[in-house]
């Protein structure tokens, strides 16, 4: 019965990143794509929040989101999984539900 | 015409929408008409002018080389502020190394990415006389 959560505000900006951590259940998937993928880089304000949902939830971020902003992929928060487009097609499949934060 | 100081203050990431963009685009039209422009980065827009942009996996214009132009319009106070990077877990060395060529000093090449504190921001932002913000 697992939900994907997907987040498309920069968690700098807008409380859409926060309020889905805080009702996200375990077990769920919460991807970070468009202004939303800055979030997934390590050493930021908002890492240790991640990082705390990475305990029971997985973590993605679109890879191109991540590119287009001048974000490597190597120093993302350890844990986070990078997917494309078709990536996130499979979880939009993999999960019974998606719930938009936006 | 009067010269006045011009700031163009910026606070959105890049491509999620369309802000960063249509600055970069004012701004353009402005040094056309030969203003004393300054531009501020702070909060999200910081990004705006991270390097190695790549827009290859979004399907969207990379205008990020764009930033490297405003040299030769005379634009070449780009504020950072030091606060916003840190936040986001980035450094100066994150950022395009923008640079503009000094005509009275044979065109030597000076950086244009001035790193301030926030307090320093404040102070800049309140000399100036006309603020855009995007």
């Amino acid at each position: 019965m697992s939900m994907l959560h997907i987040v498309n505000k920069s968690p700098f900006e807008r409380n859409a990143m926060d309020s889905c951590l805080k009702h996200a259940r375990e077990g769920d998937a919460i991807l970070m794509i468009e202004d939303a993928a800055v979030g997934a880089v390590d050493g930021s304000t908002i890492a240790g929040d991640i990082k705390a949902a990475l305990a029971d939830k997985t973590v993605y971020v679109l890879g191109g989101d991540l590119a287009a902003r001048g974000m490597s992929e190597d120093r993302i928060i350890d844990g986070i999984k990078v997917v494309d487009y078709a990536g996130f097609v499979d979880l939009t499949v993999e999960n019974e539900k998606t719930q938009s934060w936006v | 015409m009067a010269t006045k100081k011009f700031m163009y203050v910026n606070r959105k990431a890049p491509y999620g929408t369309v802000y960063a963009l249509e600055s970069l685009e004012v701004v353009l039209i402005a040094a056309a008409f030969e203003q004393e422009v300054s531009l501020a980065f702070i909060d999200d827009g910081v990004y705006q002018i991270a390097k190695g942009q790549n827009t290859d996996g979004i399907g969207m214009k990379n205008f990020s080389s764009t930033y490297n132009a405003l040299g030769d319009y005379e634009v070449n106070k780009l504020y950072v502020e030091k606060e916003s990077l840190e936040e986001r877990g980035l450094t100066a060395d994150d950022l395009m190394p923008i640079m503009w060529e000094d005509e009275d000093e044979d065109w030597a090449e000076k950086p244009s990415v001035r790193i301030v504190s926030r307090a320093e921001m404040a102070d800049i932002l309140a000399e100036q006389e006309v603020t855009y913000s995007f």
